[in-house]
């Protein structure tokens, strides 16, 4: 993630609250300590036991808020789905929300999967990331199939491609639309009025703070 | 083809055979017409604007004589943008967008959110007590005035007018107490990070009290119009047929997913807002059909009875107790009021920060344009809305406005199972499976 500095997105402004000098610092990226607490060291020593490649396709696990996070290498991303869900029995996918890290660099999508128990009644999710160079994630569809609607909803807003879903098509904006909406770098755009020329900015242009 | 042009219905062609544009009025030619075309398959656009289809809601259906072969739902006709607004608001304002999500259940998107918001604060436990109770006693509510839109309108599209009438009836005594306590009657924004808008006002434990006693009444009217009825039942049993498999695989949840036996319902397995606290039952039916659905629906309005008196009772004990958190950094807005015009600033708040405390006024000014920072980090903060999981992906960079909100929508990802649902069954049993999965397209297309 990235770090600001001062508190304003427009630069030269005139601020003199006094706060211009803060630098908000970044996420960590580091991996957890083991012991995890909770159910959490359970859950990583049971898909450690079920799938032998456990250290080479996890590149890390998080626990953070009391959640558990485990980033997963791309191409494994099926391997540790179908283990996860025939061994640990994580019943349920719940989605895949995309986010989009500009500052991120080789990393500037990420597809987050939450997944759910019930038989154990637990919550994990799964974290992927791939380069806005070559958005290509395989596709779960074939794993859980309730995923279908929400990738082609991740696709149409931050352009990930996932490999190998059945049709992958826009689903919420019309089928001819230029752009994903929801990447960083797609603006939001502003109204315009008609009044003596004025224009009205975007909102990520006005003047804010951050 | 005959030379007659019908004015409603007419028709053109295309390299994918006859068109047909139905607009409503005489649907006689459009039926001879259709006869004499050789082909038995028929496929057929339902909505976008068809008043049996839940909302703006497009079903496309591939038929067979009466026989639905294959179903596609076309979404996207309410789309609102409403995730990628929120990244352009403060925490607080972001309120204010997801409640517009699912128009239904206001009070839910507003809670899923600020669960998601206060994790991410680390101030989850610091909620005071009576505004947790206040959470669920509204929440509870909604989930009344929620199940009567799909009750009432579920009937109606199934040709059952009373039942509508009735719950619709229902529905505004619960809007009613919306209008009291928050001012308005729906999108309130009236849960916030940190805690509740506004304390109750004088007299609201009283009119809850006898709403629920006049509510549990006027709910038998309507059980007694439907529940045994025999054209009812032959309308909804053994109708959209879906099991636990087929639940769980497409991510389904919610009265769908209870219908099929499975007592899950995060009030219960995963409790939030204190919900460990109240005596309630999981209604569940084993029929995997809409007749299923419909029952739990019906029988949930009395457990959310049941806990609205148990909050009420909590709430009296509580009376003075604070409703937002301690920290003035968090609790935004600075004061609000519900004056005889509506919500605004109280007097006696501008009457401090214009006359006496220079202090407070900067504190309001910054607070209310600026806002709070939230950690960075992301949280996924699930509870059990009218229609199932709702769940909120909520990701901060450190700044003061949120970084992305994902809302996992129980409608959208229960209307995927119409086609698991309805291929193979008839046309008119459409109808009923997608209105026993209750989709709000308002939450489906965000």
């Amino acid at each position: 993630m990235s770090s600001d500095n001062g508190m304003f997105g427009a630069e030269g402004t005139g601020d003199t609250s006094g706060y211009g000098g803060l630098v908000p610092t970044a996420a960590s990226s580091g991996s957890s300590e083991r012991p995890y607490g909770s159910y959490f060291d359970s859950v990583t020593d049971d898909l450690e036991r079920a799938y032998p490649d456990f250290a080479d396709a996890i590149e890390r696990v998080v626990i953070d808020r009391g959640e558990l996070t485990l980033h997963i290498k791309v191409s494994r991303l099926v391997e540790v789905s179908m283990i996860l869900r025939d061994k640990l029995k994580f019943e349920m996918c719940l989605g895949v929300s995309g986010v989009n890290y500009p500052d991120d660099k080789g990393r500037e999508l990420h597809a987050v999967y939450p997944l759910l128990s019930m038989t154990h009644n637990r919550r994990i999710r799964l974290e992927v990331s791939v380069p806005d160079s070559h958005p290509h994630i395989p596709s779960l569809v074939e794993v859980w199939a309730g995923n279908n609607w929400n990738e082609r909803e991740t696709f149409d807003m931050f352009g990930i491609i996932f490999d190998g879903h059945p049709g992958l098509t826009r689903i919420l904006m019309p089928d001819d639309w230029q752009g994903h909406p929801q990447r960083k770098d797609y603006a939001l755009g502003g109204i315009s009025v008609e009044y003596k020329g004025a224009t009205t900015p975007a909102p990520d242009e006005r003047r804010s703070y951050r | 083809m005959s030379t007659y042009t019908d004015p409603y219905a007419s028709s053109r062609e295309t390299t994918e055979g006859t068109v047909f544009s139905v607009t409503g009025g005489d649907w006689d030619s459009l039926v001879t017409e259709i006869g004499q075309a050789k082909e038995e398959r028929v496929v057929v656009n339902m909505g976008p604007q068809h008043p049996s289809t839940h909302g703006v809601l497009r079903l496309v259906l591939e038929l067979e004589g009466e026989t639905v072969t294959e179903v596609r739902c076309g979404i996207g006709y309410l789309h609102t943008g409403i995730e990628k607004n929120i990244e352009y608001r403060n925490w607080t304002q972001g309120v204010t967008f997801v409640t517009r999500m699912d128009y239904l259940s206001p009070l839910f998107n507003e809670a899923a959110y600020c669960l998601g918001v206060e994790k991410l604060l680390g101030i989850a436990n610091d909620v005071p007590e009576r505004a947790t109770v206040i959470r669920v006693l509204m929440m509870e509510l909604n989930r009344i005035s929620s199940h009567m839109v799909a009750l009432g309108t579920g009937a109606l599209e199934l040709g059952a007018l009373s039942p509508m009438i009735f719950c619709f009836r229902e529905r505004e005594k619960v809007l009613d107490i919306f209008e009291l306590i928050s001012g308005l009657r729906m999108n309130m924004a009236y849960i916030r990070p940190g805690g509740v808008q506004q304390d109750l006002p004088a007299g609201a434990l009283a009119k809850i009290r006898a709403t629920v006693k006049d509510l549990r009444h006027s709910f038998k009217d309507n059980e007694n119009l439907l529940v045994g009825n025999s054209i009812w039942i032959k309308r909804t049993e053994g109708i959209g047929y879906l099991d636990l498999a087929g639940a769980t695989t497409l991510g389904v949840t919610g009265p769908v997913l209870r219908s099929t036996g499975l007592p899950w319902d995060l009030r219960k397995m995963q409790p939030y807002c204190g919900y460990e606290n109240y005596n309630f039952d999981v209604i569940t039916a084993d029929t995997c059909d809409v007749y299923g659905r419909f029952l739990i629906r019906v029988n949930e309005l009395e457990q959310s009875l049941r806990i609205i008196e148990q909050a009420v009772d909590k709430l009296e004990k509580l009376e003075g107790a604070p409703i937002m958190v301690a920290d003035k950094k968090i609790a935004w807005p600075a004061q609000l009021a519900l004056g005889g015009d509506g919500l605004g600033n109280s007097l006696d708040h501008i009457r401090e920060i214009m006359g006496t405390s220079m202090e407070s006024l900067i504190h309001h000014f910054k607070l209310v344009t600026e806002g709070f920072r939230v950690p960075a980090g992301q949280v996924y903060t699930a509870i059990e809305s009218p229609r199932g999981e709702l769940g909120a992906h909520v990701v901060s960079d450190g700044g003061t406005r949120p970084f992305r909100v994902h809302f996992r929508e129980p409608s959208f990802n229960n209307l995927q199972s119409t086609s698991a649902m309805c291929e193979g069954s008839m046309v008119a049993d459409i109808i009923g499976a997608v209105a026993s999965i209750d989709p709000v397209m308002g939450g489906v297309d965000r």
